[in-house]
């Protein structure tokens, strides 16, 4: 749990809202008074000519997560995946409101594929990502770091294994500071330690007053309310 | 601004990696061009002749040669989806992409085309023609080879197809490459054919980008 603690530290020092800011006034200082809020409703999806999603409506507010449940195939990747808008939607609102970027650049995608290119090293990889629209935030080494990796920054993401890969793909997430972060299963293939760390990361980000919408199986790290998508 | 440049040197470090990207270019181009005196005989003059002309058709293939995974890899890989929340436009996400991959494909075709031109015995003036020739004509391969890069990636296929997509749109920039060397050595003057051709890359840098991101956001599911 060591590197836990070192990438608090890290990110006191370099300005990133770590787990001790809950006050409200703080959030509303750091955040400039705009408080972001992403409604959903009617939504509906079509894939392959049949409606995966359909009707599906919930709010998210600052500082809030929601945790996307239901059987394999009920539509939680793509639920995510539309309100990215990486899928077309066939009917429904997607509304982001209280911030100045657009849904697209205030939207952190942590999906099932880790966007990594083997031939490049670690911190090769996250260098593009921490040149994308949003607030800067950790440097690729601190991310590194801050998920217990920073020893393997020069080494190529083809001999990663699968849990490594996960997290290297985890630590994208801290390089540009976005509000809203969509997460599709984020503790498959991760070891106890490395969940551990993922719920500290996580329940930062939400502390910090940032929203979090999560497709998952497992009970999340940090309080919940519950989306149960596709009964039956 | 300072992403879709990472992005570029990016792409082009990518191609020129994985499995020598330009290397193979370069060869196949040399492969080719080698293969000409063999097929037309020892004929110098002859030779001389039909060199521009088998220098651009050899750079048209070694072009599309490595095209077809310029937006498979992301699109497999998740990057693209990445890419789409970058908040950069698509057009000039593709525009970046592009330039990246000509620069570890397309400028090494450039920079081999004088000794390729020597071993076809074609003389140091339409050398010199065929490769300013190349490095105005090649991006619009490039841009124009985005299109069906694009357009694969939309129909889950891959290899040739891209350069059978691709090939029948190129043949306007191959006349004018040619015919600005031909135009000189006739006395004709090279500025219209290489006006022509610079006018192929700009517009084709503009088309090109467009049509090939209307592509890629059909391929989005």
């Amino acid at each position: 749990m060591n590197f836990v603690r070192r990438s608090h530290n890290e990110r006191t020092r370099h300005g990133w809202n770590g787990s001790r800011i809950r006050d409200a006034a703080v959030l509303t200082a750091l955040t400039g008074g705009i408080v972001a809020r992403l409604e959903v409703s009617g939504l509906k999806v079509k894939r392959g000519g049949r409606a995966v999603l359909d009707g599906i409506g919930f709010t998210l507010e600052p500082g809030e997560a929601l945790a996307v449940t239901g059987r394999n195939g009920a539509g939680k990747s793509t639920l995510l995946r539309a309100v990215a808008g990486l899928v077309p939607r066939e009917a429904g609102r997607v509304d982001w409101t209280g911030e100045d970027a657009p849904l697209v650049e205030a939207t952190h995608y942590f999906g099932h594929l880790d966007a990594l290119k083997p031939t490049l090293s670690t911190a090769d990889n996250l260098a593009l990502w921490s040149k994308v629209a949003g607030l800067p935030g950790l440097s690729a080494i601190e991310a590194l770091e801050a998920v217990g990796l920073d020893h393997l920054e020069d080494l190529p993401a083809a001999y990663l294994s699968a849990g490594q890969r996960r997290r290297v793909a985890f630590a994208r997430l801290l390089l540009v500071r976005r509000p809203l972060w969509l997460l599709d299963e984020p503790t498959a293939a991760l070891d106890t330690a490395a969940e551990a760390t993922f719920g500290a990361l996580l329940a930062d980000h939400i502390a910090a007053g940032g929203l979090a919408l999560v497709a998952t199986h497992r009970p999340l790290p940090v309080a919940a309310r519950m989306l149960a998508i596709g009964a039956g | 601004m300072g992403f879709l440049l990472a992005l570029a040197g990016r792409t082009a470090r990518l191609s020129l990696g994985a499995g020598g990207g330009a290397f193979t270019g370069l060869v196949f181009f040399l492969s080719v061009v080698a293969v000409v005196p063999f097929g037309v005989g020892p004929d110098l003059p002859l030779l001389s002749r039909i060199a521009p002309a088998m220098l651009w058709i050899a750079a048209l293939l070694a072009t599309l040669l490595g095209l077809d995974r310029l937006f498979q890899d992301d699109r497999d890989d998740g990057s693209l989806d990445q890419l789409l929340l970058s908040g950069q436009p698509l057009e000039l996400i593709v525009l970046a992409k592009a330039a990246g991959h000509w620069l570890a494909t397309g400028l090494p075709l450039v920079i081999g085309a004088p000794l390729f031109g020597l071993m076809l015995g074609a003389g140091g003036e339409a050398i010199a023609l065929v490769t300013l020739t190349l490095l105005i004509g090649t991006p619009a391969l490039t841009f124009i080879g985005a299109i069906g890069a694009a357009l694969i990636t939309a129909m889950r296929r891959g290899g040739l197809i891209v350069a059978v997509l691709v090939l029948p749109f190129t043949i306007p920039v191959l006349i004018f490459g040619v015919s600005a060397v031909g135009a000189a050595a006739s006395g004709l003057g090279a500025a219209t054919p290489l006006m022509i051709l610079a006018a192929l890359t700009l517009a084709s840098s503009v088309a090109g980008p467009i049509a090939a991101a209307a592509a890629l956001r059909a391929a989005l599911d």
